[in-house]
């Protein structure tokens, strides 16, 4: 099985247009389609899947022959004339100006899309129980059609500029998805959240999306100019297009190869810019406050960007990029991975809203997936990425069953004993979990496992040592162990003890009742689910098989969690993804280096030191967290509130989210709406206030004027008239209308005039 | 079809004699006449879009003949890559401004004819290529205009028609002041000799008194910024603004909409046609304060809209933003940035005009623009939020869409100036994206989420009238958006050689 | 008989026209007062013509006169009958109309 690429990249290009083409006819005809059309578009992604894991399945099997096989499986569609001329329509010489688009199908690609393809088919499937009754139904599938287009365009995009484009369009989408309950008057909590919760999402990765922006100008310029300047650049890569990856990372190699091995500044400066992307798309530090509150989407939603698409768009950025990015970037990288870990799993372990912890949960594991390729780690980074995506949209989507089971009440508070209500989710929810938490052969373990593994391995081999790493490494292993300890204390709390949904008073009352509830108010009383299905409105229940499929969905994400299953994954994956095979022979080797995994053997002593420290640390941090949870949730119930009491400060400080959001609110938000009112005032006081002053002055000068004119001007025209006027009435005095006394006049006036003459 | 510039121009005033001479109180026959007279021109236009010759930079369908020999006067119009879609937008702006006034009642004959005047005015603008007739054609222009926003505008239209009025007048005399000055230095009024002469360096005012020097600066230097100035008014440029708002809150949706769709680009047209091919070296040396003056139009108009409350202000406010583009692109001297600018044109003017026809759907229903008193109305125009929201993102360049192509190709060139502070600039412009993305979202935030008010919950979805005016404008954000090439290879050669002219000539 | 006694018959004719003119209440003697001046001129252009050398330029001015006085009378008494319709009267300090 290899790539071929005549039909294949067919198939890709299949890929893309299937979600694009369902989304265009359902936005206009979807309200009038059998079932609101949501067959089509659940089909449709279906067979995206199919497609995508059959090409990964090939991708597999070139990793799979050994080594060789799998170096060669980068296949850029333009080699084979495949491409979509974006800019101009005419072929510009070896254009700078042109953006020539096409698929880029690579290792870490393949993966991507196979991710993608099984996970969004699994929410659109999920939905289809999860949404029924939506006012908006139509629209919903529509949307999240799109969404994954969004992702599988990303994923596909052979330049980054491309990529932008459908980065962009995810935030778009987001925006819409997470505001989806935004018009739905009949949910006032979520009504309201919603509309917030989306303009925040989109506002705050617009930051990200304008850093990442940046970087890309940063790094089109200094290539173009370089490429222009230098020959060797030009006879190195004759078609030079500098948006293309393939190109970038050969520039890259070439640029720090001429400045004797090191990185420019500016390499450095566009590396951080894209990084900025990464923090706003991923939800790193301090950009991750979307994140939490995107969850005022629909619940498959929330599975959806946590999982496969948004969230998982910055890391996988960070994989396109990683041969372009400097060490003193990848310190960065590792750093605000590291903290955001841990400082997410910290807040992890005290809300109670189940997919807040959920929420947190994946903001604390992006940060191990940018810590690892911070680390040199790029390829555990992104093997944890793909297994996070399988079990965190499990959990999310078992999550949502739950919540939907527990008559849409999110706080942890209020559930409890669910386990004997809903087997099914609970056994996937179980998985997952142990997956998360590390437990030994559960998916995680295999990607946490590594990503530790890497961090061992650069801090123990001196030449990859920074004290960074040290940092990153201590951090990660705690919040490993936070991790485990909050993810069973969410199964402890929502599937153990008794259900307190409908009981008056139990051990959360007085907590409640001071706190108020998390998430949305319970409303037992109108409970149409109840109704609905028949059964006891007050107790929980699992969705019916037979009339929704929401069940299905969860079983096939959590299959990709269970030992076995998931050792095979780390295989596949790991013997597919090295830096050759995804970077290409020349651009790989650069990159490699910079790789900690790189100088990993097994058998040598360094080796083997790392992978005993990495597996005995991750194994005891999860056993710990496990055993700390059950101690705590299960054991001495009574235990957390004491804890709580004594941590007094600190626990109101992560209760309140370390005062983030506040403190984003008063250093930037506040400062912009008043620099807003400012200028306002600005404009309206003193930029036309000048305007209407000139106007002023010249109105004012304007009466002067009709002043002047009308009494010296215009007074001295009068003064004229009147003198005549005076003269005319003195002469007046002559005008009797008697013609003989004309006459007497006319005859003295001769005789003057005659005497006048004869006397001269 | 060799006098097909003529016939584009020309037949809106044919009609306007016809919608004169109709019979009084036949309000039917006046419409029918007017789309009539905007459609057959907007026909043309698009057959002249695709007989367009796209692989030479020289003027096209060129028309020359002797106007007022007295003067040295000719009628002399002609197209290149910089004005052919231009031209485009202009006749599908008016025809779509014809069914969009619809709702007008007052002095029906009247309006129309001004209209159709209207269209005569800008058409002209676009199609001259001797300098005095470009001016007859702009304050043919400015008529028209004066009387529709001050006859049928809101309650304040009086001061905001004046306010126009002058302010564009000062412009104008500005104006006349250079063209006068270049006559007398060139001995003509046709456009391209005077860049002939430009282009060797001939054009410096040394035959006039004083010898190319007035008051210690030099001629160029003067002309440059007399016309500037003129044109920068129209753009508008900060701090050259301040008349937009009010004339675009004054005015009626149609006459806002060809506001801020064309006349706005009257300023950067005539900045590339009439002011830096003149006189490039000025143009050179005042690169940074064009620079300066687009990168605090760009954010400071976005911070402004950011703190309106009125739909309309707010809008008004975006265009004085999204303008300042053009003017960075101008300034880096780069060939993406001009591309960014000349397409920035184009696209702020679908995606202006499509924000204008949004306010004015919810004016015609409310009868205010606050954007405080709505709220929810997606619940009861589900058609309205959609359309809307997909021209907001247009007009805030997201990917996929046209603004996103003229945004970035712009911003790219910018970065890439030859004077590296303009990387600053950059910078400092993306500030205004975010704004941007800040305003547009918190509006549609405020009018269409959120609880319905009471008041409006009868109010009926957009009609086919409405959609028919906002869907062909949208259908071109999207278009343009995924095939740029559309208006990029048209523009090419005008553009590379525009660019290689203001770049090389007079030195 | 030289020319100085024509010419103080002429002038003493004018006199008497002209306080005809002024003095008299009725129109009618105003008229006359004018035929008195008019032929007063045509005794002047008569002897000023026959005392320089018998040109007959003087005398042809001395017909005209005599034709257009006749004329005017005619007019003038077309006048006095309207001026009299008018005020009732043919006293000139009457028909003080003029003055409006």
């Amino acid at each position: 099985m290899k790539f071929d690429p005549s039909t294949d990249f067919g198939l890709l290009l299949a890929v893309l247009l299937i979600p694009l083409i369902g989304y265009t006819i359902q936005i206009f005809f979807g309200k009038k389609l059998p079932r609101q059309g949501d067959w089509m578009l659940t089909g449709g992604m279906g067979v995206v899947m199919l497609i995508t894991v059959y090409l990964a399945i090939k991708a597999i099997a070139a990793g799979a022959h050994g080594d060789g096989h799998a170096v060669d499986f980068l296949h850029s569609s333009q080699d084979h004339g495949f491409a979509f001329k974006w800019l101009f329509d005419e072929a510009k010489g070896p254009g700078l100006l042109n953006v020539v688009a096409g698929i880029l199908y690579d290792p870490l690609g393949a993966v991507m899309l196979a991710v993608v393809g099984i996970v969004c088919f699994c929410v659109h499937l999920f939905s289809i129980g999860y949404m029924q009754g939506d006012r908006r139904y139509h629209i919903f599938f529509a949307n999240i059609s799109l969404f994954s287009f969004a992702m599988l365009g990303l994923v596909l995009a052979d330049n980054i500029l491309f990529l932008f484009l459908f980065w962009e369009i995810m935030g778009l989408m987001s925006y819409l998805l997470i505001g989806h309950f935004s018009q739905d008057p009949s949910n006032p909590f979520f009504h309201r959240w919603a509309t917030w919760a989306s303009k925040k999402a989109f506002l705050t990765t617009r930051i990200g999306d304008c850093l990442l922006f940046i970087g890309i100008f940063i790094f089109y310029r200094e290539f173009t100019t370089a490429w222009e300047t230098v020959p060797a650049f030009k006879e190195a890569l004759p078609r030079f297009q500098p948006f293309l990856f393939t190109d970038m990372w050969e520039m890259g190699r070439l640029v720090v190869a001429q400045n004797g091995g090191e990185f420019p500044a500016w390499m450095t400066a566009a590396g951080l810019c894209c990084f900025g992307g990464t923090i706003g798309k991923s939800a790193q530090f301090p950009l991750h406050i979307w994140l939490p509150d995107a969850m005022a989407g629909p619940t498959p939603v929330s599975a959806m960007i946590h999982a496969a698409t948004m969230v998982a768009a910055g890391v996988f950025l960070l994989g396109r990029m990683y041969p372009l990015m400097s060490p003193e970037v990848l310190a960065v990288v590792t750093v605000v991975g590291a903290t955001t870990a841990l400082f997410a799993a910290t807040i992890g372990m005290v809300v109670y809203d189940i997919k807040a912890v959920l929420a947190y949960s994946t903001i604390s594991q992006l940060g191990f997936m940018v810590a690892a390729v911070g680390m040199g780690g790029l390829v555990a980074g992104m093997f944890h990425m793909v297994t996070h995506a399988f079990f965190k949209a499990c959990l999310f989507l078992s999550a949502g069953s739950v919540i939907h089971g527990c008559h849409h009440v999110q706080d942890m508070r209020l559930m409890g004993g669910v386990r004997k209500h809903m087997p099914v989710t609970f056994v996937c929810m179980l998985v997952c979990t142990a997956a998360i938490a590390g437990v030994y052969q559960f998916s995680g373990y295999f990607s946490k496992d590594a990503i530790l593994l890497a961090g061992w391995a650069s801090v123990l081999d001196n030449a990859v040592f920074s004290g960074w790493n040290l940092y990153a490494l201590i951090s990660l292993a705690i919040a490993a162990m936070f991790t485990a300890f909050y993810m069973f204390r969410l199964i402890f709390m929502t599937f153990f003890g008794e259900y307190r949904g409908n009981l008056e008073t139990h051990m959360y009352s007085a907590q409640i009742a001071a706190e108020g509830v998390e998430g949305p108010e319970p409303h037992a009383h109108d409970d149409h689910h109840g109704d609905e299905h028949g059964h006891d409105a007050h107790l929980p229940h699992e969705a019916p098989l037979r009339r929704n499929p929401m069940t299905i969905s969860l079983v096939i994400l959590a299959v990709f969690a269970v030992p076995g299953v998931a050792a095979l994954l780390n295989g596949w994956i790991t013997h597919l993804m090295t830096p050759l095979s995804m970077y290409g022979p020349t651009a790989g080797a650069f990159a490699a280096e910079k790789i900690s995994e790189g100088i990993l053997d097994h058998d040598s002593h360094l080796g083997r030191q790392a992978h005993y420290l990495a597996v005995g640390v991750s194994l005891f941090v999860a056993t710990a967290g496990i055993v700390a949870a059950w101690f705590l949730y299960v054991r001495r119930r009574d235990l957390p509130e004491v804890i709580t009491t004594k941590l007094g400060l600190v626990y109101t400080a992560v209760r309140r989210r370390y005062f983030v959001d506040e403190m984003i609110d008063i250093a930037f938000i506040q400062p912009t709406l008043k620099l807003t009112t400012f200028f306002r005032t600005f404009d309206e006081k003193v930029v036309d206030g000048f305007v209407l002053l000139n106007g002023s002055i010249h109105k004012g000068l304007a009466f002067f004027m009709a002043w002047i004119d009308k009494t010296i001007v215009d007074g001295l025209v009068n003064l004229v008239g009147l003198v005549s006027q005076a003269f005319g009435a003195a002469t007046r005095l002559l005008q009797t209308g008697r013609i003989q006394q004309y006459a007497a006049f006319a005859v003295a006036g001769g005789l003057l005039l005659a005497s006048w003459l004869i006397l001269s | 079809m060799d006098h097909i510039l003529s016939w584009i121009c020309f037949l809106p005033l044919i009609g306007m004699t016809a919608v004169i001479l109709a019979p009084k109180g036949n309000n039917t026959l006046v419409k029918a006449i007017s789309l009539v007279a905007t459609g057959v021109p907007f026909l043309l236009a698009t057959w002249l879009y695709f007989s367009f010759d796209k692989t030479t930079a020289s003027y096209q369908f060129v028309q020359r003949f002797d106007w007022i020999p007295l003067l040295g006067a000719q009628y002399y119009v002609g197209i290149d890559g910089l004005s052919i879609a231009l031209i485009f937008l202009t006749t599908l702006l008016l025809f779509i401004a014809v069914p969009a006034s619809f709702s007008i009642e007052k002095a029906q004959k009247a309006y129309y004819a001004l209209l159709l005047l209207l269209e005569v005015g800008i058409l002209g603008v676009f199609i001259s290529l001797d300098y005095f007739l470009f001016y007859v054609f702009w304050e043919i222009m400015l008529l028209p205009m004066y009387f529709l926003i001050g006859i049928w505008g809101g309650p304040r239209r009086e001061y905001a028609a004046i306010k126009f009025f002058l302010y564009t007048l000062t412009g104008s005399v500005l104006m006349l002041v250079a063209i006068v000055a270049l006559r007398l230095d060139s001995g003509t009024f046709s456009i391209p000799e005077m860049m002939n002469l430009a282009r060797s360096g001939q054009l410096t005012g040394a035959s006039l008194p004083g010898g190319g020097q007035l008051i210690g600066l030099e001629f160029a230097t003067w002309i440059f910024w007399f016309l500037f100035i003129g044109f920068a008014i129209k753009v508008p440029v900060f701090p050259f603004h301040t008349w937009l708002p009010d004339a675009h809150v004054q005015a009626p949706t149609p006459i806002s909409v060809i506001l801020a769709g064309i006349l706005l680009k009257l300023g950067g047209y005539g900045m590339l046609r009439a002011c830096f091919p003149l006189v490039p070296t000025a143009f050179r040396e005042s690169c940074f304060a064009l620079g300066v003056l687009g990168v605090v139009s760009i954010v400071y108009g976005a911070y402004v809209a950011l703190g309106q409350t009125d739909f309309k202000r707010m809008v008004a406010y975006s265009s004085v933003s999204h303008m300042g583009y053009v003017l960075l692109g101008f300034a880096a001297l780069t060939e993406w940035g001009y591309y960014g600018a000349a397409t920035q044109m184009f696209n702020h003017g679908t995606s202006s005009a499509v924000m204008f026809l949004v306010v004015g759907v919810i004016y015609d229903r409310a009868h205010h623009r606050d954007l405080n008193g709505f709220g929810g109305l997606a619940q009861v125009m589900p058609r309205y939020w959609a359309l809307t929201t997909l021209g907001f993102f247009a007009a805030m360049g997201l990917p996929g869409l046209a603004g996103f192509v003229s945004e970035a190709m712009t911003l790219v060139g910018a970065y890439s100036a030859p004077d590296p502070v303009f990387k600053l600039f950059v910078l400092i412009s993306v500030i205004g994206l975010v704004i941007t993305a800040a305003f547009l979202l918190w509006a549609i935030q405020r009018v269409f989420l959120g609880n319905l008010n009471e008041k409006y919950k009868d109010y009926t979805d957009m009609s086919p009238r409405e959609i028919f005016c906002q869907a062909p404008l949208l259908f071109l954000c999207v278009v343009l958006g995924i095939f740029p090439f559309f208006l990029l290879d048209w523009m090419e050669p005008s553009v590379v050689q525009m660019v290689d002219f203001l770049k090389t000539a007079g030195s | 008989m030289g020319l100085g006694a024509y010419v103080a018959v002429s002038a003493a004719l004018f006199a008497l026209g002209v306080v005809a003119i002024i003095v008299r209440r009725n129109v009618l003697y105003v008229l006359m007062g004018i035929e008195m001046i008019l032929n007063a001129a045509n005794i002047n252009f008569v002897a000023f013509s026959h005392f320089q050398g018998g040109a007959l330029d003087g005398r042809m001015f001395a017909i005209f006169t005599i034709i257009l006085a006749a004329a005017e009378a005619a007019v003038a008494l077309a006048i006095v009958l309207n001026v009299f319709y008018l005020f009732d009267s043919v006293r000139p300090s009457e028909a003080d109309l003029l003055r409006e």
